[in-house]
């Protein structure tokens, strides 16, 4: 996108030493609108490789319950909606659907949906939810040009929109048919930053009213709202103590604050929360440190004694420190603010949630990130951020702190959750968006006077924007004209290297639906493995409609979504009891395990395999985890009773209640007369590679109902206790 | 005997349309029979126990054990309602008949009465160990007692038992006087098997040994463990009688008088007719079976069924619960039928009120708790069929306008909330036009 942007510049320079100057601003608007038209499109179409390589489906696991929700929104209406109990999920304790949700991203698909119908375009929902996520990574790197725009320049701008439409980190999370909630929230997260820096900047209220409105949209779209909510006090904070406080901050924090947490009280699974909350007092706190601020302002301009102030001052804010501390603890002590929750914890402390929480430990997406993600997630943008850091400390201003600080707070927790990358994505954009600008300005600027064109050389780029760039970008070092050139190419190089990465990773990694899987033939040749959905449509074809499935909770949203039967646990791990109790079920022996699925009217169990297919993300990897997170409730289920010296084994080495539990019995039922690979015995477990140990597997309560054709998915029918016995 | 049987089999065949409605869900009463005998003398020796059956009504149809002909079911119908194996001695079954086909016709809801007798052989055994009943394995061992024998034969393997099970169900309303005659074999009934339960016990002195040859180490099973009859309901309601005494179904014991030893009362005739006429009415469903409609609920002043309810909604629950006297459906009036409404635990547990008319109802609050729960009737009563029906009903929470309005408690915030407006409003005002 630079070079787009520098080229350009060498056509127009040389076009218009005789044309007027109002052309040229014309020229560079025509320009940038379509430069950023260009952008606009390519985010869209980027997104599209699932689309046209697998179909217009929907992807993962939660995406389902999107998919399911916004499903009901549109055919029974937003009161039905607010108001709607599933007895589908969960069994027997249900779900309140519209209290545990949060709908930003179901309304806005069903306002599309019902703008589209409107204009007569019958498009059927599906589509809506499957593009969804494109059309919001689109907007969001209108918003990354605004808001480039608003800290450096409008090349800035430009290079950011360019940078974010196509980073892997983003993409990860907004292909088509990833109809999540972070789809519609890093759009919702950039505009209240932006909006807000905008108001810090200006004073204004309007705009510290838009960023609520903001803030308000991200909280109704996602959990990670929590994240606003810290870190503009923080930054606030940041502005207090490096003396930059102002009226400008003071209007946009307390319009943004007051106006944002009401709003956010609005949405049904908030609630009372930012009064109430642990992780939301930080902002309430420095609301209450701006009051003592303007109060102490004030009382120094009443008072013009210095040393009585200095006193009045120590007073005032110890009194004020005392008094929040003692409110946050008398809080605290009688239960009116809630602690902070097991996810909060483990943010701060990567090491919490393996200790105490395993539900959460278990996820994959929240697992420490590795190195080798980061740079497969941001590429040049990694070692190009510190360079825009560097910028952006050289020429320091309200926004460029505000951006500092994001980037550094939001890539610290991308360092904790694997999924928190993409949270840091706009913020690493932007800022290497700032180097990759400034330096492609600098080195220009240098070829320029070369040219003896000084003048228009350094007032185009910044031609729009008062700040005061050129000065501090100093031209220290005595570049030569040549070295200069080398330096743009070699920027160029890595930015086209950008582009290729980028696209490989969409296209290979991330536009996969995981619900219809693909693996290479002997040939090269592309299989695909549908069997979940061959499953679910089954159990949706071939189950009585009150039938209640058991399976571990992955699979929860998808067998409601598309099975359309009841499940006792889903992705919406809010009961860790209920997970605990299908956890021990699946870890139990077949009799023992036969009793809780009896009490807990159990009629299906489903589970996952890969050792036919060689699939590694199936039950008995995941097996442990079920161990664990039963382990955690019902203390009889130990984990080592599973391993053999600490390592967890499925073939003959395997410990004896490994091989007979009821997982491992469920997915290995006659494995052992099958031969998976040509010249390995037969039960030879391919996503494993080794011989199962147990291959004479009787069922006693549960029968084989059906296997999908690859084994991927295997139901049991739970049979009605013995009629004599 | 064979044109006997063939004529026989030719008649149910072309009987077959006809009789295959007889037993079915609104006559539980069983009509065919088939009887199956080890010896053509049993059926004139047991002649009086088949007299009754055919009296009330039955069809019998006796084969010989090892009838090579011998079939349940001929395309997957079942040709009889009822099955009486008097063959303790048969190794194998003639025809398709072995353990399996019989546990698979007690399985699809028909009814078996088998007697074993001393010396019975591994297949008896077998049926019997199905049905949760295991015979002494000593083959050659028969129910010994010294203290409770018959006195007019001296022979203390004639127990004179008098320990029935109370109940009217399964007895009948007129209590058997006499003690019952029994000389067999003794079992005992698996202790994780919950339907089973004894119709006849032994007394506390009685063991199970080989009587003519001296005891050479303790018996195993001794005292009341061991049972001489019992009955097996299975979770589908057939009903399976398991005797260990051929005998005791016998003409000669029916006919006998008995006195018990070391009691004064001495009877003219055994008890064993009695008994055994009064279980086989209730085997074969005479007796004790009852019948339930559909659970029928709604909300108090509606009468449709609602598809779901919301928390603290009243509701009326009712059920029709009728009674097989033999001939006829009769309203069923008992004062202990309970229905749950159960998720994961009964919330609520009330007993049902009867009109008498066989309706049973109720009428209660949902519990505050949301959820997906169920009516649940569970009716276990010792002798009758189970009865087990329940029905699934989701309680939603209160919608976001079924909350009250305005909360009284509340009103000092309200107040707050408008006079922190009117304040504002006057302070604007005065400030800004103030000078």
């Amino acid at each position: 996108m630079a070079a787009k942007k520098a080229s350009p510049d060498l056509v127009n320079s040389s076009f218009s030493f005789k044309s007027l100057k109002l052309k040229t601003k014309q020229q560079e608007l025509l320009l940038r609108v379509s430069i950023l038209g260009l952008v606009y499109v390519l985010a869209f179409i980027a997104r599209l490789f699932s689309v046209l390589r697998y179909e217009s489906m929907i992807h993962e696991f939660d995406p389902y319950f999107n998919y399911r929700t916004t499903l009901f929104l549109t055919e029974k209406g937003f009161y039905e909606f607010w108001n709607w109990f599933d007895s589908e999920s969960w069994y027997p304790l249900g779900r309140i659907i519209g209290g545990t949700l949060y709908p930003g991203l179901m309304v806005t698909a069903a306002l599309i949906y019902w703008t589209l119908r409107f204009l007569r375009f019958f498009v059927h929902i599906r589509e809506v939810c499957v593009l969804t996520a494109p059309f919001f990574a689109s907007n969001t790197t209108l918003v990354a040009y605004f808001f480039g725009k608003e800290i450096w320049d409008t090349g800035a701008g430009l290079v950011a929109a360019a940078l974010i439409a196509i980073c892997p980190g983003y993409i990860s999370r907004s292909v088509a048919g990833s109809y999540d909630n972070e789809a519609v929230a890093i759009f919702a997260l950039l505009l209240t930053f932006y909006l807000f820096v905008k108001a810090v900047k200006t004073g204004s209220l309007s705009w510290a009213l838009g960023s609520a409105f903001g803030y308000f949209y991200m909280v109704s779209a996602w959990g990670g709202y929590v994240f606003i909510i810290n870190l503009v006090p923080l930054y606030v904070l940041v502005l207090l103590i490096t003396g930059r406080y102002s009226m400008r901050l003071y209007v946009a924090y307390n319009c943004m604050y007051i106006l944002g947490m009401l709003l956010a009280m609005q949405i049904r699974f908030v609630g009372f929360q930012h009064v109430q909350s642990g992780e939301h007092m930080a902002a309430m706190g420095v609301f209450l440190l701006m009051q003592v601020f303007y109060f102490l302002d004030w009382v120094k301009h009443q008072l013009n004694d210095t040393k009585l102030f200095q006193t009045f001052l120590r007073i005032t804010v110890t009194s004020a420190i005392l008094v929040g501390g003692i409110a946050l603890g008398v809080g605290t002590a009688s239960g009116y603010i809630s602690p902070w929750t097991g996810r909060f914890y483990s943010l701060l402390d990567p090491t919490y949630a393996k200790d105490h929480i395993p539900i959460i430990a278990s996820v994959s997406e929240h697992q420490p990130t590795a190195w080798s993600s980061f740079m497969f997630d941001y590429h040049i943008l990694l070692f190009l951020f510190p360079a825009g850091l560097y910028f952006c400390f050289k020429r320091l201003s309200d926004a460029t702190i505000f951006i500092v600080m994001y980037g550094l707070t939001s890539l610290y927790f991308a360092g904790v959750m694997v999924r928190l990358i993409l949270v840091a994505t706009p913020a690493v954009c932007l800022i290497s968006a700032i180097a990759v600008s400034a330096t492609v300005k600098n080195l220009t600027s240098l070829l320029r006077t070369k040219q003896k064109v000084p003048q228009t050389g350094s007032t185009k780029g910044v031609g729009s924007s008062k700040s005061s760039s050129k000065v501090t970008l100093d031209q220290s070092q005595p570049f030569h004209k040549n070295g200069a050139i080398a330096l743009l190419v070699g920027v160029f190089y890595l930015l086209s290297r950008y582009a290729i990465h980028c696209t490989w990773v969409t296209s290979e990694a991330y536009s996969s639906p995981s619900i219809v899987l693909a693996a290479r033939g002997a040939h090269g040749n592309r299989i695909i493995f549908d069997d979940y959905r061959e499953a679910y449509y089954w159990l949706r074809q071939n189950t009585p409609t009150d039938a209640k499935v058991m399976s571990w909770w992955d699979y929860g949203y998808q067998i409601t979504a598309m099975g359309n039967r009841t499940v006792i646990v889903d992705n919406n791990t809010w009961n860790n009891t209920h997970i605990a109790t299908v956890g021990r079920a699946m870890s139990s022996y077949e009799d023992e395990a036969y009793d809780i699925m009896r009490s807990l009217d159990v009629n299906y169990v489903l589970v996952v395999f890969g050792g036919v297919t060689g699939y590694s993300s199936d039950d008995i990897n995941k097996f442990l985890w079920m161990v664990r997170i039963g382990g955690g409730v019902y203390p009889v289920i130990k984990e080592p009773d599973y391993l053999v010296n600490g390592e967890f084994r499925v073939d003959k080495g395997a410990s004896p209640k490994m091989l007979n539990c009821l997982m491992y019995k469920l997915c290995y039922y006659r494995f052992g007369e099958l031969v998976t690979e040509y010249g390995k015995p037969t039960g030879y477990d391919r996503a494993r590679g080794v011989e199962i140990g147990n291959k004479d597997i009787k069922l006693e309560h549960l029968e084989e109902a059906y296997t999908t054709s690859n084994w991927i998915v295997r139901i049991y029918r739970v049979k009605p206790p013995t009629n004599r016995l | 005997m064979m044109n006997l049987s063939r004529s026989v089999a030719l008649i149910s065949l072309f009987l077959l349309p006809l009789l295959s409605f007889s037993f079915s869900v609104d006559n539980p009463t069983d009509r065919r029979v088939l009887v199956l005998l080890d010896d053509v003398s049993l059926k004139s020796s047991h002649s009086i126990f088949f007299t009754t059956l055919k009296s009330r009504g039955f069809d019998l149809d006796f084969k010989l054990a090892d009838d090579s002909k011998l079939a349940l079911q001929r395309y997957g119908q079942y040709l009889y309602d009822g099955l009486i194996v008097f063959a303790p001695s048969t190794e194998r079954f003639g025809g398709s008949l072995d353990s399996k086909s019989i546990a698979d016709f007690v399985d699809s809801g028909r009814d078996l009465i088998l007697s074993a007798d001393t010396s019975a052989s591994d297949l008896i055994r077998g049926i019997a160990l199905e049905c949760g009943v295991d015979f002494d394995e000593d083959s050659s061992a028969m129910v010994i007692d010294h203290s409770s024998f018959s006195v007019s034969d001296g022979d203390h393997t004639l127990i004179a038992a008098d320990d029935l099970v109370k109940s009217d169900v399964i007895l009948g309303k007129t209590k058997i006087e006499a003690p019952v005659l029994f000389r067999g074999v003794a079992h005992s009934l698996n202790p994780t098997n919950n339907l089973v339960l004894k119709v006849l016990s032994a007394s506390p002195s009685a063991y199970s040994a080989n009587p003519s040859s001296k005891l050479s180490s303790p018996p195993q099973l001794t005292g009341s463990a061991i049972s001489l009859v019992s009955v097996m309901q299975a979770r589908n309601n057939a009903r399976v009688v398991i005797s260990g005494s051929l005998q005791m179904f016998s003409d000669r014991l029916f006919r006998s008088g008995v006195q018990k030893a070391g009691s004064p009362n001495k009877y003219e005739k055994s008890g064993n007719e009695q008994f055994a006429t009064e279980l086989s009415k209730w085997v074969f469903h005479e007796r004790g079976h009852l019948k339930a409609g559909s659970l029928v609920h709604h909300r108090v002043g509606e009468t449709d069924e609602p598809a779901i309810y919301r928390i603290k909604d009243d509701l009326e629950f009712s059920v029709e619960i009728l009674e097989w006297s033999g001939k006829s459906w009769e309203p069923y009036v008992a004062d202990d039928v309970q229905v749950q409404f159960y998720m994961m635990s009964p919330y609520v547990l009330k007993t049902l009120s009867t009109d008498k008319k066989g309706m049973f109802h109720t009428s209660f609050k949902v519990p505050d708790v949301y959820g997906v729960f169920q009516f649940k009737v569970e009716y276990e009563k010792l002798g009758y069929t189970t009865l087990s029906l329940s029905k699934q009903i989701p309680v939603r929470p209160y919608r976001h306008n079924e909350y009250e309005r305005f909360i009284p408690t509340a009103y000092p915030y309200y107040g707050a909330c408008f006079t922190t407006m009117a304040g504002f409003f006057v302070f604007s005002f005065v400030y800004l036009y103030h000078k």
